[in-house]
């Protein structure tokens, strides 16, 4: 076992160097980005003593390196620093911010695994069938369908036509679970794509597995058709859509921004969207580091999932 | 506990929150518009009930300090909670508010303000000295509080309070339009020694509502002020929530889940108005749209040129183009329909056969301009697009150059020569002390003429309205003639409303008192 110990050590380490490496890296862009905060707060007032006041409270009068620096050594003390805008901790707008986001990914991934694994399975056992065309040709309809079209949809049809859900989370905040009317729709606009790539990996993996050797060996000792199925098919076919699935957690959590835009749910995309456009420098940072630790963590799960699986296909797929 | 040192500066200004105005504005512009009120019928005021208002906001950086109102939905907010001692009318010129007087002296350098008796929300009586502290508190050099700039001609050392209610307000130079300063956006009166991290627990102000609840980008709920100098609200209970994207706001409205949404787009307003679902308010001249020409360098320091590029612009087309048809016509002067506007010069039209001989005259014929552009406000990169080919029809190519939307306005300040420009409703004397003096800090058209600033002085130091009328006058038929605003064009703004909501005034553009004024609003 010694060999997987190494091995997390080692995708460990290159995840805290893939994770400075993207705030490196967003750092520099956003300084290379037109105007500063000062800039963009003055709008269009850009009456130049103002901006230059504005510029000289928020220390954007000072050399990046030294900023950077400061930013990194408070980072060093778990202190992501405060927003350049409204001069709150940034951790404060990352907590508020995953609430609603983690009940979302959360909601969604809970669904998306059945989904997506019961239809690729059952997809795969019609290999070629009525069933099999049907659900093929839906998830590829579907998957071409952008979240942003899914979702104007969806209101119009389930909540302005027929009324039987509330077209939005407005003035919900972070109480969702109170209204759970308000999650069913950005739910299933998030459900859609995800489950048609899923199902389709799991179908296509489970073809595979059926036609394998050690499938065919496992039918001629006679083994049920459900149980090579399941236990003797499936894991393999598992292992490519594990990894599909963390990039699909991945995605979900570093804020879903269209859907919670036209939901109205205060998760962390909006809280991106927001820091971006105020230049607000420390908060885009810190959600940087919050996504680059979190890409890590789950990929380096499903890598994990990989191995156990399909020890075979190497760790490095 | 943490960081202060930049509390809640708000991004982008606040007629840069107008950013949706140009796609606002209303469809088609027919009609008369006789009624006051959106559909207030002839119903009685009922007592009752909460209304829930979306606007756009600024997201987790929101704060309820009045002083750094910055959004639409800050003022908004800021309205319910405080007064300020004047407000603009739906003219632009100033009504009284927590000041039930003002009076200058011959020189108009000293005024003496009379306040009314009001009550802040705790008891406390709204004092001269709460109204100096907050003059004070805007002014704070180390700050950058938007009303800052407003009430730079008062003299705050030497001003003082000289009885409860009673302020001498000493300024730096005669300023006849001195109510304007008081009814300047953000110049609202806090209690004395209110510290900067009350206001988001627990703002305490003279308004029609009382707090009583907030979380920032996401909901602020307030009570009714049954104290409230100006008569107690309809409304029990008014919660503002925040939806940034125009279809979350309108399909809130259209759900039941909000009564009143701000800024529509003029195709939702289309395709909503007067199918009996919602109400749709139109508010007019809220958004002036203008191209504004460099005066300072060629090709727009010949005034031939400008005047040829004022006869370029189909103005209905740009209205239509741009806008959605939703806005009315300019004259290249802004201001219409405000106190002070000289609506009876001759309404310009395209004349392309005058503006090719103009600039042939200039010998500016094959002439070629860049015109930048960006879309940092809705209808920009149209209006850039539908003038290029109008310009062409009269030889001359324009170039459009798209630029960055958050550095636009800085951008466009001393760079290039053309460009797109809007701006959000202000009073006359305003529009031209800020952009169109020599030493304005935010003079676009580099329009710096010695005359120009004697004749603005003048009209400071003219006690006659009639007369000070007249300046005004000679100064915009200057720049009709020769200026470097092609004012093209006013926006109306759009707001949505259930249709139980009334008593939403409609001769109110965006920033004036009337418009986001829920204490006058009742749930029928």
């Amino acid at each position: 076992m010694s060999g997987l110990r190494s091995f997390v050590a080692r995708r460990l380490l290159l995840g805290v160097a893939q994770t400075v490496a993207v705030v490196l890296l967003v750092f520099a862009l956003t300084e290379a980005l037109p105007g500063d905060a000062a800039v963009a707060l003055a709008g269009d007032q850009p009456d130049p003593a103002r901006i230059e006041a504005i510029r000289a409270a928020m220390h954007l009068d000072r050399p990046a390196y030294e900023r950077l620096a400061d930013w990194a050594a408070g980072l060093l003390h778990g202190d992501l620093g405060t927003s350049l805008t409204s001069g709150r901790p940034v951790s404060r707008y990352i907590a508020d911010g995953f609430g609603p986001t983690l009940l979302l990914a959360g909601l969604t991934v809970a669904l998306l695994v059945p989904a997506g694994f019961g239809l690729g399975v059952l997809a795969a056992r019609r290999e070629g069938g009525p069933v099999d065309r049907l659900i093929s040709s839906v998830t590829l309809a579907v998957y071409a369908v952008p979240e942003f079209a899914l979702g104007v949809l969806l209101v119009t049809v389930f909540a302005l036509n027929l009324g039987w859900l509330p077209p939005t989370a407005l003035g919900y905040g972070t109480d969702l679970l109170a209204h759970p009317a308000a999650l069913v729709l950005p739910v299933l606009v998030l459900l859609a794509r995800p489950v048609c790539s899923l199902s389709r990996l799991v179908r296509a993996g489970m073809i595979d597995a059926l036609a394998s050797p050690y499938v065919a060996q496992a039918r001629r000792y006679g083994v049920s058709a459900a149980r090579v199925r399941y236990t003797h098919a499936l894991p393999g076919a598992l292992a490519p859509a594990a990894q599909q699935l963390a990039r699909t957690v991945d995605w979900l959590l570093c804020g879903v921004i269209v859907v919670e835009a036209l939901y109205v749910i205060p998760g962390l995309g909006t809280v991106l969207l927001n820091a971006v456009a105020e230049r607000d420098v420390p908060v885009v940072q810190g959600l940087a580091v919050v996504f680059g630790v979190l890409t890590v963590v789950l990929n380096l799960g499903a890598d994990l999932v990989a191995h156990r699986l399909a020890p075979r296909a190497g760790v490095t797929a | 506990m943490h960081d202060e040192r930049f509390p809640g500066l708000r991004r982008r200004g606040f007629l840069a929150a107008t950013t949706g105005a140009a796609a606002l504005a209303l469809v088609g512009c027919g009609g008369g518009d006789t009624d006051d009120k959106a559909d207030s019928g002839s119903g009685t005021p009922k007592r009752g009930g909460r209304l829930r208002a979306a606007f756009a906001g600024g997201g987790a950086s929101e704060t309820l300090d009045p002083h750094l109102a910055g959004l639409f939905a800050d003022v908004a907010r800021a309205k319910a909670l405080f007064d300020k001692l004047a407000d603009y009318g739906a003219d632009l010129s100033a009504e009284p508010r927590l000041a039930t007087k003002w009076e200058a002296n011959k020189a108009l350098d000293r005024w003496q303000v009379t306040l009314r008796e009001a009550t802040f929300h705790d008891g406390r009586p709204v004092t001269a000295k709460d109204v100096l502290y907050s003059y004070r508190r805007i002014a704070d050099p180390k700050k950058a509080f938007r009303a800052k700039a407003s009430l730079e001609p008062i003299d705050l050392d030497a001003s003082r309070a000289t009885g409860e209610r009673t302020i001498e307000f000493v300024l730096k130079r005669p300023t006849a339009e001195f109510p304007n300063i008081l009814a300047a956006f953000g110049a609202y009166i806090v209690p004395e020694d209110t510290a900067d991290g009350d206001f988001d627990k627990k703002p305490i102000g003279s308004g029609p509502f009382r707090f009583v609840s907030f979380s920032p980008g996401r909901s602020a709920v307030f009570r009714r002020n049954d104290d409230y100098w100006d008569g107690a609200p309809h409304l029990d209970e008014l919660e503002f929530v925040v939806a940034n994207e125009e279809s979350a706001r309108v399909n809130a409205l259209l759900g039941g889940q909000v009564e009143y949404a701000h800024e529509l787009n003029p195709t939702t307003a289309r395709a909503h108005e007067g199918k009996g679902q919602i109400e749709i308010v139109r508010l007019r001249n809220s958004a002036m749209q203008a191209f504004c020409m460099k005066t300072d360098r060629a090709p727009f320091d010949d005034k031939r040129v400008r005047e040829a590029f004022f006869l370029i612009a189909d103005r209905q087309e740009l209205v239509d183009g741009a806008l959605s048809g939703a806005g009315v016509v300019g004259n290249d002067l802004f201001g219409k329909g405000y106190e002070y506007y000289a609506d009876d010069l001759p309404q310009r039209e395209q004349d392309l056969d005058r503006a090719r001989a103009l600039l042939k005259k200039a010998g500016a014929e094959k002439l070629k301009v860049t015109l930048d552009t960006s879309a940092v406000a809705a209808g920009f990169t149209e209006a850039a697009s539908i003038f290029r080919d109008q310009a062409k029809k009269a030889g001359v190519t324009v170039e459009v150059k798209m630029g960055s939307k958050d550095s636009y306005w800085s951008d466009i300040l001393d760079n290039g020569t053309l460009c797109c420009y809007r701006s959000g409703a202000m009073p006359i004397e305003a529009h031209i002390s800020q952009r169109l003096l020599t030493d304005s800090t935010t003079n676009a058209t580099k329009w710096k003429h010695k005359d120009f600033d004697a004749l603005y002085q003048q009209a400071q130091s003219t006690r006659d309205k009639t007369e000070r009328a007249a300046v005004y006058e000679r100064m915009q038929r200057r720049l009709y003639a020769e200026g470097g605003f092609l004012i093209w064009g006013f926006a109306d703004w759009i707001i949505g409303t259930a249709r139980g909501v009334k008593g939403v005034e409609t001769k109110a553009p965006a920033n004036t008192l009337d418009w986001a004024r829920f204490d006058k609003v009742w749930l029928a």
